[in-house]
């Protein structure tokens, strides 16, 4: 069990070498640079004093030696000395949009927000997806089935960018029951919180209704039922342990997704995290966070992947973790 | 209680069918007995008519600004009018040919890519195999939104170049280039689920008699994937690329949210959207702005996931996982 463990996290760092450097190069490749202006280049006197501020007049494999912190540079005195902070010590650069401050800076700032807005969503997703795909398993092909379903799919194809402004529309400017925007007290967070899990409720219905659907038809379900166990036991104590299999390895990258924060919800609700700065930092070629938030996202989708196995392996006692 | 789950498999079980139907033919009785999915048929073909048809029937053009700014739905304008005056019902239809176009080639790109990559990997196998699915697993891990946006703008920046260069080509021509990236770079992110199916599938169909009877008689590996294992995943592909389609166009619209979709003065469902979002404001609410294109939005996508399922029930009974 250790050593699976060990394994695993060990394995992590080869992955976090190729996404730093398919990132680092990836956003280096598109035209432009994190010092253009709005309208016309910055004259290039700025310009030049810029690039070697943030050391872009190095070549490429240089500056990204130094990212990782393994280069070395001339200490001013003839010689040469280790570069200062880096990645191998936790550092991810300084951000080359909001000067002065670190991608450090800005994830922690943003960071917390984001992934509660997150929890919050997957918590709510989990709690309409997960009853509704039961009861829809256990009324197949009846009615309560048709209706049921129908509003998981229903869900699974209306976007955040559709319900988030239908929501204010109607509950923050029609009937002014919440606010519209910001994330100051628990009352803000309700529309957020339903604009960003309602279409992955529906998903998560879908996979739970399958689920139950197939572990219904297997055979301890029978044994269960013929040892004469109320329908409700049969259900939540035998067959949701094995209906609820697919749920799980699906919310491993869901909560990725999710912790890592939505551009769509941030910005229509105009909640401080990092969605936003994903979107923006690659759009306005800000280096640094565009590489920095790609390795946040990959650590977070390993290690909840990770927690899917163990998962896993506690549900279903036939998976051996090796 | 065991009485009814005796009865449960053989009420479900269609009626035996006559040993004459090959299986693609009881795969299509399975599809049309399946209401909501004949109707998700029915509803996608309506559209696509009414898109083909509309330039000739529409008394607008999607271009045609008047003095009526937003003006609610009425005799003259269905749907309303947006900010310039411009009929929104015929923006939303003429949306709907770029969602849909945007949808279905994206979705076509994906195919290919992800049959080649998947069915290459798993025929080969051994180094070969390790390898695309490391890439496979690298790309997932990567956000794919940092993908995109560099692909896009990449790309732009080349085809733009090229388009003036060679053709003279004007603002227009350059409109219409935005479309391919769109293509390319939906289509880019999408096949990575449909490269893991394939892979599944061809491992399991390389280890059947008939493609090493076929290898045994000399055949040369390419005739054995397009005579043997192609047609065999042909049914598959077709299911999960249904499933693909409404997948990209929510996809389209979040970019076209984040103005890096359709450039105006084209539409697609996503820009219309977006457009009806920035109207939001608490002294007058222009719901028709946001109502109408999301709404026909929905119904299409509800159409084409229920057309979707009901094709993965018909083909693919077993392999029913979101």
């Amino acid at each position: 069990m250790w050593i699976y463990l060990t394994k695993r996290i060990v394995g992590l760092l080869p992955l976090l070498l190729v996404i730093s450097f398919l990132s680092f190069m990836l956003v280096r490749m598109a035209p432009g640079s994190p010092f253009d202006k709005e309208r016309a280049p910055a004259s290039p006197d700025i310009e030049r004093t810029l690039r070697e501020k943030y050391h872009q007049d190095e070549p490429l494999w240089q500056q990204y030696l130094r990212y990782l912190g393994v280069a070395r540079e001339s200490d001013g005195q003839g010689g040469t000395r280790w570069v200062r902070g880096g990645l191998v010590q936790g550092d991810l650069g300084p951000s080359f949009k909001y000067r002065n401050h670190g991608v450090n800076d800005i994830v922690a700032q943003g960071l917390p927000v984001s992934m509660s807005l997150g929890l919050l969503a997957f918590l709510f997703a989990m709690g309409v997806g997960i009853p509704l795909g039961i009861y829809t398993a256990l009324r197949r092909g009846q009615w309560g089935d048709h209706i049921g379903s129908f509003f998981s799919l229903l869900a699974f194809c209306i976007p955040g960018l559709v319900v988030g402004p239908l929501l204010i529309m109607g509950l923050a400017l029609q009937w002014r029951l919440f606010p519209v925007a910001l994330w100051s007290s628990p009352w803000h967070m309700v529309l957020p919180t339903v604009t960003l899990g309602l279409y992955f409720s529906g998903r998560i219905a879908r996979l739970m209704r399958e689920g139950m659907t197939e572990a219904m038809k297997e055979a301890y379900v029978v044994t269960a039922r013929a040892k004469g166990l109320s329908e409700s036991q049969v259900v939540f104590r035998h067959a949701l342990r094995l209906a609820i299999l697919p749920v799980v390895s699906y919310s491993g990258p869901l909560l990725a997704d999710l912790l890592t924060g939505s551009f769509v919800v941030e910005n229509l609700f105009l909640v401080p995290g990092i969605g936003v700065f994903l979107v923006n930092s690659a759009l306005g070629r800000d280096y640094n966070m565009v590489v920095g938030l790609a390795l946040v996202y990959a650590v977070l989708l390993v290690l909840l992947n990770l927690a899917v196995d163990l998962t896993y392996g506690f549900l279903d006692r036939r998976v051996k973790l090796s | 209680m065991s009485l009814i789950v005796s009865q449960a498999p053989s009420t479900e079980r269609p009626p035996a069918a006559p040993p004459s139907l090959t299986p693609n033919q009881r795969a299509w009785r399975r599809f049309w007995r399946n209401r909501p999915a004949v109707l998700g048929l029915f509803w996608t073909l309506c559209l696509l008519v009414l898109v083909l048809t509309w330039p000739w029937i529409a008394p607008y053009t999607f271009e045609a600004t008047s003095d009526a700014q937003f003006s609610p739905p009425s005799a003259q304008h269905w749907f309303g009018t947006d900010v310039h005056g411009r009929d929104l019902m015929t923006r939303v239809i003429y949306g709907a040919r770029i969602s849909l176009l945007v949808g279905w080639i994206g979705a076509l790109v994906a195919v290919i890519n992800g049959v080649v990559w998947g069915a290459s990997a798993g025929f080969l196998g051994g180094k070969w195999d390790g390898f695309a699915m490391r890439v496979v697993d690298v790309l997932y891990s990567l956000p794919s939104i940092i993908f995109v946006i560099v692909l896009i703008t990449t790309l732009e920046g080349f085809l733009r170049k090229w388009l003036v260069a060679t053709f003279d080509a004007g603002p227009a021509a350059v409109g219409y280039a935005r479309l391919i990236f769109l293509f390319a770079g939906l289509g880019a992110i999408s096949w990575l689920n449909m490269a893991r199916i394939v892979r599944g599938q061809v491992l399991s169909l390389r280890q059947r008699a008939f493609v090493d009877a076929s290898l045994a008689l000399g055949a040369h590996p390419l005739r054995v994937i397009a005579k043997h294992i192609l047609p065999n995943i042909f049914g598959i592909v077709i299911v999960y690329a249904t499933l693909t389609i409404p997948a990209i166009i929510l996809y389209e619209s979040f970019l076209s949210y984040l103005g890096l979709g359709i450039q105006a003065p084209m539409a697609s469902w996503g820009s219309l959207i977006a457009d009806g979002a920035s109207q939001l404001n608490p002294i007058r609410v222009y719901w028709w702005l946001i109502v109408f294109p999301a709404g026909m939005l929905v119904t299409s996508l509800l159409a084409m996931n229920f057309l979707g399922d009901g094709l993965r029930d018909a083909w693919d009974p077993k392999g029913r996982s979101d």
